[in-house]
């Protein structure tokens, strides 16, 4: 019984002009969707698109950008008109924690006044009532509500990330986008935020895409994860069916380059580095560094293939299993 | 031993290209080619600046005709033989702005010249030394910043003579100081990069940190500043010399000016002899500022606020994808 | 067969603490003289061939007790003994022979060079400022086998490029590469991979085991306990500027014995998302080094706390579920000693 999914992009692409007079093509036909209450894991290494693909979704992007695509809200597709269909829904239906938000507090101002800014400018709620719903939001954080009237200094890393969680819920939105979340934290109060995030999914009802480069948070996390590689999703499935049956092989890789804490095996890199995206690619784009390449991945792309329900993969080791299950 | 240098999809052996390398190049050619792309103001700021040093280099084959003999009328109004009109000597005024051309700028450059040193030097030995020797050449500073230009001017010129080595070096002296400040605050801190630090774990002492590693992370910033600082030399002897305070064996433009106030040039409504030197004054001082801003531009691209405009990406249609269905 | 002279480098009871600047106010105002306690009696060793992970969260003085050990900063008490000779009160002329045995990797790529000099200039830099190498090409064939050791193969492609052109994980190895050139017996690695991709943490791992394997005594400072737990012979876990457990390193990342190691193992997450332990969070987060907690330093956030926790402050002894000696932990509770 499929619900309907509270987010849907369809074939997002995202290309930034460059001063080269070049174009980089920075996503490349991403299309994922997200259901009421459930946690995506967004996962890649750096230069992968998975931020501009969230800032994308929210309509974050500079004039030096153009965006092709669909992103429905609840069914409605609010990129239809650019600027225009995306703004009204901007932290009221959809919102963001950025990547060192915990470090872009106004310092002159309190934590109070900032979280109470969006309220006011989206007219969600005002004066006495906005104060309280403030303090009702620090709470929810895990933060004392008395420290509305706190200065951002006056705040630990852990706590100032918390207030940023707690902005980013100012409008109480349906789905939270957090970019790296946890990386600037020690691992402790990593713990303690993505605890907080897992409830406040499990509580509130929000959906959230965590995007991060730390495959072990999103395997503690998530509940489904999709894996972005030169702008493309390149795997996406229930948590564990990506860890347990990777069906590409950067992810299997990308798996192994990772210490386990208790495992004994082998850590191993990733020979080469990803390419640019300033170029059309030909073929698979991680042919030159993968460790299963064969005849189709230097000359075709390969295909989006479903290879189990709920489980999809974009690689030509995949063409045959498909086709073996089909026949 | 010959080759090209690899191009980057040759470096596949340990790991392939440098990424989505878009960073600005830090070469030592990097600084003027960044900060002639993309900003039209630079180029035209330079070139301008070139046309004015040609001029002052040839203004023997520019000039139409002597300085230092009477070919025309006094105040004579422009015409087809003197294309600035004669001054109160019936000198030609285009051949005198020419000429004046080559003072002026001698002085700018050179007083910048002097700025730069004192003030390069000022700044690095106080901002990567720190501790008491800062704490001495800031007040230093801070007198000289303190002591009011003119009356320097005035007492240097009685006490010393008005001859224009004494002009550079007093420009030199009033701005220096501004320059010692910002070397000084950017030294700090390149003192604290990591590969300072790291080459001081290997070893190196502090002869080696300055001039191999901070003096060559600073410069560009320090030429930057004394483009600047030219212009305002440049303003500064025009300032100085139509005071009267000036060289009076040499023709400066700042001269042109105060001659033709001696010479009541107002009041003969002789224009030619008041307005040209000034423009030609304006148009160096605009130019190299134009530059100057540039390179601090380029410099330092936090300064660009252009970014926080309002964001209005562009939405367009999907052109026809070859492959996934 | 581990003599003193044996063991590369001995730290004991090594004390660093940075003054709080009060500003002219605060002295004016006779505010007391604080100090960040940054690392108050620490002692380890590191032999030839052995790596040693320094491992905690930020502020436990990991970073500072690297430092100290480099000569980068001073200590105010306790003793730092390389092969054999005490190096802690030298002065700087008398280190600068030393410089060339004991080498610091820091944990920044992108700022560990000089974005001026191409790769050739920053290898070759340390052996100008040692003078070795009279001839260029002397030189020249250092620098290159200092590359091609560092794993930048062929050193051709890479010796006359600058940073910029280079990624993250290359610029590191170019890093290592100039810490190589001068033969060190010891390097302290400062988190060398924690801003890296992780497709090329391994590699740089790697190449640190491959030079353990040669030899090289290698001091790693970590939060990462999973990197730790891979690649380190031993590991000390650091907390609030002592060490609270130390041990070979599987044996304390599977056995741990101090509540905080105990804590912090629970809550790293595992790759396997079947696999996630229960998360033991401690509330809150770790005091601020200037104002110590009384007794156990950890006492506050301890789940076993006992009263007389409050005033005892515990030496590292074998713990009682210890499976070999060198497991060691500083707790009343669970090594009573």
């Amino acid at each position: 019984m499929s619900v309907e999914p509270v987010l849907r992009t369809e074939d997002l692409h995202v290309w930034f002009d460059l001063v080269s007079g070049r174009e980089l093509h920075a996503v490349q036909g991403v299309s994922l969707e997200l259901r009421p209450g459930e946690r995506l894991g967004l996962v890649g290494e750096s230069g992968c698109g998975k931020t501009t693909t969230i800032l994308a979704l929210m309509g974050l992007l500079p004039s030096s950008a153009s965006v092709a695509g669909k992103v429905f809200l609840d069914g409605e597709d609010i990129l239809a008109r650019g600027e225009e269909t995306v703004s009204p829904h901007r932290w009221n239906d959809i919102s963001m924690v950025f990547q060192g938000a915990m470090n872009a507090f106004n310092p002159v101002k309190t934590i109070g006044s900032q979280i109470v800014e969006p309220m006011e400018l989206h007219g969600t709620a005002s004066g006495k009532a906005a104060r309280a719903q403030v303090r009702e939001l620090l709470e929810l954080v895990g933060i004392s509500g008395d420290r509305a009237d706190r200065y951002p200094h006056e705040f630990s890393g852990g706590m100032r990330q918390r207030a940023a969680i707690a902005l980013a819920l100012a409008c109480e939105p349906k789905v939270l986008l957090a970019d790296e979340p946890t990386t600037a934290l020690d691992v402790m109060v990593q713990a303690q935020i993505l605890e907080l995030l897992v409830r406040l999914t499990r509580d509130l009802g929000l959906s959230m895409i965590l995007v991060t480069h730390d495959l072990p948070v999103v395997a503690q996390v998530c509940d489904r994860a999709a894996v972005m590689y030169a702008g493309e999703i390149v795997e996406m499935g229930e948590m564990s069916a990506i860890y347990h049956e990777p069906r590409h092989p950067y992810t299997r890789m990308l798996f192994a380059a990772t210490p386990d804490l208790l495992g004994g095996d082998d850590v191993l890199s990733i020979p080469g580095s990803p390419p640019r995206l300033d170029h059309d690619i030909v073929g698979c784009p991680f042919a030159p560094r993968c460790d299963s390449a064969f005849s189709p991945c230097a000359t075709t792309h390969p295909r989006r293939l479903e290879t189990s329900p709920g489980h999809e993969a974009l690689c030509h080791l995949n063409d045959r299993l498909v086709a073996e299950a089909s026949a | 031993m010959p080759q090209q240098r690899p191009t980057p999809l040759d470096l596949q052996s340990v790991e392939g290209p440098g990424a989505v390398a878009l960073e600005r190049a830090p070469g030592r050619k990097g600084l003027f080619a960044t900060t002639l792309r993309g900003q039209p103001q630079a180029i035209i700021g330079l070139a301008v600046v070139i046309l004015f040093i040609l001029i002052a280099v040839f203004a023997p084959l520019i000039a139409p005709h002597s300085i230092h003999a009477k070919t025309g009328g006094i105040y004579e109004a422009p015409d087809s033989n003197h294309w600035l009109g004669t001054d109160d000597g019936g000198v030609d005024m285009f051949s005198l702005l020419v000429y004046g051309t080559r003072v002026s700028l001698e002085v700018g450059f050179a007083a910048a010249l002097v700025a730069m040193v004192i003030g390069g030097a000022v700044g690095v030995i106080s901002g990567f030394f720190g501790g008491w020797v800062d704490v001495v050449l800031m007040r230093i500073t801070d007198i000289f910043l303190v002591i009011p230009d003119l009356p320097l001017i005035i007492v240097v010129a009685a006490v010393f003579g008005r001859h224009l080595i004494n002009i550079i070096i007093i420009i030199g002296v009033i701005y220096w100081t501004s320059t010692a400040r910002l070397i000084r605050a950017q030294v700090k801190s390149v003192r604290e990069r990591v590969y300072v630090k790291r080459a001081r774990s290997i070893g190196a002492g502090n002869n080696r940190l300055i001039f191999k590693h901070v003096v060559p992370q600073v410069a560009p910033l320090l030429i930057a500043n004394t483009v600047l600082t030219i212009a305002l030399a440049v303003f500064l002897e025009t300032y100085i010399t139509f005071l009267g305070l000036g060289d009076p064996s040499t023709i400066s433009w700042g001269k042109l000016i105060e001659n033709s106030f001696l010479g009541n040039a107002v009041l003969n409504n002789a224009w030619w002899a008041v307005v040209p030197p000034g423009v030609a004054v304006t148009i160096v001082i605009l130019a190299c500022t134009m530059v100057g801003q540039s390179m601090e531009d380029a410099l330092n691209p936090r300064l660009r606020v252009g970014h926080l405009a309002v964001r209005r990406f562009r939405m367009r249609p999907l052109h026809g994808r070859l492959d996934s269905e | 067969m581990s003599d003193a002279a044996q063991t590369l480098l001995e730290v004991e009871g090594l004390v660093t603490r940075y003054p709080v600047p009060r500003g002219i106010v605060g002295a004016i105002a006779r505010q007391e003289k604080l100090e960040v306690h940054a690392v108050e009696g620490v002692s380890f060793s590191v032999g030839p061939g052995e790596m040693v992970a320094l491992v905690g969260e930020s502020g436990c003085g990991k970073t500072s007790t690297a430092q100290t050990v480099a000569r980068m900063v001073e200590h105010q008490a306790g003793s730092i003994r390389f092969r054999g000779r005490e190096i802690g009160r030298l002065s700087s002329r008398a280190l600068r022979p030393l410089r060339r045995e004991i080498q610091m990797i820091y944990q920044d790529p992108y700022e560990s060079l000089d974005p001026r000099f191409t790769v050739r200039d920053t290898v070759e830099e340390p052996l100008l400022v040692h003078g070795i190498g009279g001839k260029k090409r002397d030189r020249d064939t250092k620098v290159r086998e200092a590359l091609e050791r560092a794993g930048l193969t062929p050193a051709d492609l890479y010796i006359d490029r600058f940073p910029h052109e280079l990624s993250g994980g290359q610029r590191q190895r170019v890093a290592i590469a100039a810490s190589l050139v001068l033969d060190p017996k010891l390097l302290v690695a400062d988190e060398p991979v924690s801003m890296l991709d992780v497709s090329v943490r391994a590699g740089i791992l790697s190449l640190l085991d491959s030079l353990r394997k040669d030899g090289m005594g290698i001091l790693m400072i970590t939060h990462d306990l999973s990197t730790a737990a891979h690649f380190a012979d031993r590991i000390a876990v650091m907390y609030l500027g002592r060490i609270v457990e130390e041990g070979p390193a599987k044996e304390v990342v599977r056995n741990p014995q101090h509540p905080y190691t105990r804590a912090l193992i629970s809550v790293v997450p595992k790759r396997d998302p079947r696999e996630q332990t229960v998360p033991q969070i401690l509330t809150g987060e770790t005091p601020n080094p200037v104002h110590l907690p009384s007794g156990c330093r950890f006492h506050p956030r301890c789940p076993m706390v006992e009263d007389r926790c409050k005033t005892i402050d515990p030496e590292l002894h074998r713990a009682r579920e210890s499976k070999v000696a060198e497991h060691r932990a500083a707790c009343i509770v669970t090594a009573p000693g």
